[in-house]
This record gives structure tokens, C-alpha cells and sequence, in this order.
């Protein structure tokens, strides 16, 4: 008896090990962020549209808002500019785009001629900020919460759907969390 | 010239090109190498940890570098803060906690056992185990067959 159930018994592990391991719709580059539940890491940059503007999240500090990580090199970014110029204009809650890996001038020009959902762009001239949230490409999105805690990450471009599907839920519940 | 005389000759010439492609090799392999793109630490006992610390930490772009081997810019910024810490005085274990606060423990290749990988790192032994169990199995039933080949009514 035993010598029969055993193979299939493998089999079956086996088949429910892969039916999860290689679902294709599983992002294999998607990494959980060891910084959900944590306090959002200072952003102490300049605005990309003007370098002599501070961009500070502690201005943000009791609301809750997004973090978009963004570059112009970025295939993706492109793709979900869109969506987030959509987003921008139900005014749910302010997003910090934050640029990552590029040059201040190609980044201007980009919302110059593709408009911009942004309430403050943040310009990394060197990597650090990003450094410190964990960002490891773009587009990456983050939802901080009323008491300062990243509470979600989102690592892929934004679409309409996601944001119904994931973000909307979620800023109910973080917008009771600090109050 | 004769044959015996020419031997000599060229053994010396095979040498010869046999070093100069080691030293091409080995010119080529540090020059190709994204580690040292900054230029070495001048500290060699710093050089070498932080050469020994890029090598564990993994370059999340292209998942299965190390920094220690990825040209991306990614990786680039890792060796800087790498660097950065080690010259302030940071020791490895600080250094290694700073990436992992930030990228999980997946950032590392070498991962401590602790309560959460211990099951990646015990599962070949668990797997030893198991095949010597089996074996000893496999063994022990077949030495209570007869020892008669013609006998053997074994399915072999």
C-alpha cells in the first residue's frame, strides 16, 4: 500500500508546490518590504520643478499620503502616468512623487508635457532617500498612514483597478488608525 | 636547426604565452570587476571586508549578482553606502542589519540561521536523513530474500 500512496502523495506535493511556484502571475521581482508597519524614513530633498524648494515629508505628517517612485527611464512609469493623473484628480489624499535615478531636466520636461498628479516632487540626486525606503526600481508605490507608518507597498505600475482594489480600502482603514 | 634543437625553444615560447594570457586574465578580470569602480579602499583589512561584505549582499535588480558583481546603479549606491559605513567605523554586522531594515533578509546571501531560514538551511540534512533511512530500508528487506539468485522470487 505504502509504496503506491508514497509517489502519489509526492505528486501531489509536488503539483501544489509548483502550481503556486510558477503561477505566472506571481511577480517573481515583487520582494516584500521588510518596512510595512514601520515609520516612514524622512524624505529631505528639493523639488524637482524648483531646487531651491524643500520637499519634506514631516510636512505631511498626520495625513495620509502616497509615495510614488518614479524616472523617466522607467517604461513603466510611463505607462501608469495616466492612472495616477486620474488619481490625482479625485484629491484623496496627496502624492509625493519621488524621482529616482535620473536628471532634473528629463524629469521636468516629463511633467511639463505629460502633466502632473503630483503634490510635491522630491528629486534623489543621489540615491540615499531611496536607499532608506527600500526601493529597489520603479514604479514603486508606498501608503503612509495618519501616525507616520508605511502600511502598504505596491510595486508595479498603478492602474485604476488597483488603486479601487488595493489603495482606496486601505486609506479608510489608515485614515482611522491616527485618529 | 634540428628538431632536439628547436624543443627547447619552443617550450620556452608556450611559457611565455601561457603567462602572458594568465596576466591578461588576471588584468582583465580586475579591471572588468564593478567592485573596485571607486577605486580601492586604501586600508587593505578594509578593502577586504568590504569586498567580503559586496559579495553577501544581493543586487535586487538582477537578483542572482551579487553587488560585489552588478554594474547597476542599484548596486553602485549599495557599494557607496557599503563603503561609506565602513570608513565611519560601522562593523559588518551593523552594516549587514542597516540593508536588511531595508531590503529584507533576502538581501543577503548568506542569511544567519535563525528561527525563519532555519528550515532552508537544515532541509539537506533533513534530505540526508531520509535517502540513509530509505537506504537502510532498501537494505535490510533485500538481505531477508534468499540468497540463491535462481530463488530469488524478488522483483529485481
Amino acid at each position: 500500500m505504502w509504496k503506491f500512496l508514497l509517489p502519489f502523495a509526492a505528486f501531489i506535493a509536488l503539483a501544489v508546490l509548483f502550481a503556486f511556484g510558477l503561477n505566472p502571475k506571481r511577480d517573481i521581482h515583487a520582494l516584500p518590504s521588510p518596512l510595512i508597519g514601520k515609520p516612514a524614513p524622512s524624505i529631505a530633498l528639493t523639488d524637482v520643478m524648483d531646487p531651491t524648494r524643500p520637499v519634506n515629508n514631516s510636512e505631511f505628517k498626520g495625513q495620509v499620503y502616497i509615495v510614488n517612485v518614479w524616472g523617466t527611464w522607467c517604461q513603466a512609469c510611463r505607462e501608469e502616468h495616466e492612472a495616477l493623473l486620474e488619481i490625482a484628480q479625485q484629491k484623496v489624499v496627496p502624492i509625493i512623487g519621488l524621482v529616482y535615478q535620473d536628471q532634473r531636466d528629463k524629469a521636468k520636461l516629463w511633467l511639463e508635457q505629460l502633466g502632473n498628479p503630483y503634490t510635491a516632487v522630491a528629486f534623489d540626486t543621489d540615491g540615499r532617500t531611496a536607499i532608506d525606503w527600500g526601493v529597489y526600481g520603479a514604479p514603486e508605490t508606498f501608503l503612509v498612514d495618519s501616525r507616520g507608518r508605511i502600511v502598504y507597498k505596491f510595486i508595479s505600475p498603478m492602474t485604476p483597478e488597483v488603486w479601487q482594489r488595493e489603495f482606496l480600502p486601505r486609506i479608510a482603514a489608515a485614515r482611522g488608525a491616527g485618529a | 636547426m634540428n628538431a632536439k634543437a628547436r624543443a627547447p625553444r619552443y617550450a620556452v615560447r608556450l611559457i611565455a604565452a601561457l603567462l602572458i594570457a594568465v596576466a591578461l586574465c588576471l588584468l582583465g578580470g580586475v579591471s572588468a570587476r564593478a567592485l573596485d569602480a571607486n577605486g580601492q579602499l586604501e586600508d587593505p583589512a578594509l578593502q577586504a571586508r568590504f569586498e567580503n561584505i559586496a559579495k553577501d549582499l544581493r543586487c535586487l535588480v538582477c537578483q542572482n549578482e551579487s553587488i560585489a558583481d552588478s554594474n547597476v546603479e542599484l548596486a553602485s549606491d549599495l557599494r557607496r553606502q557599503v563603503r561609506e559605513m565602513l570608513v565611519a567605523g560601522k562593523s559588518d554586522d551593523e552594516i549587514f542589519d542597516f540593508m536588511t531594515d531595508r531590503y529584507g533578509e533576502f538581501v543577503r546571501f548568506n542569511p544567519p540561521v535563525d528561527r525563519k531560514t532555519v528550515l532552508i538551511w537544515g532541509a539537506p540534512f533533513i534530505v540526508l536523513l531520509l535517502g540513509v533511512v530509505i537506504i537502510v530500508r532498501i537494505v535490510r528487506g533485500r538481505s531477508r530474500l534468499p540468497l540463491d539468485d535462481e530463488a530469488s522470487p524478488g522483483p529485481l
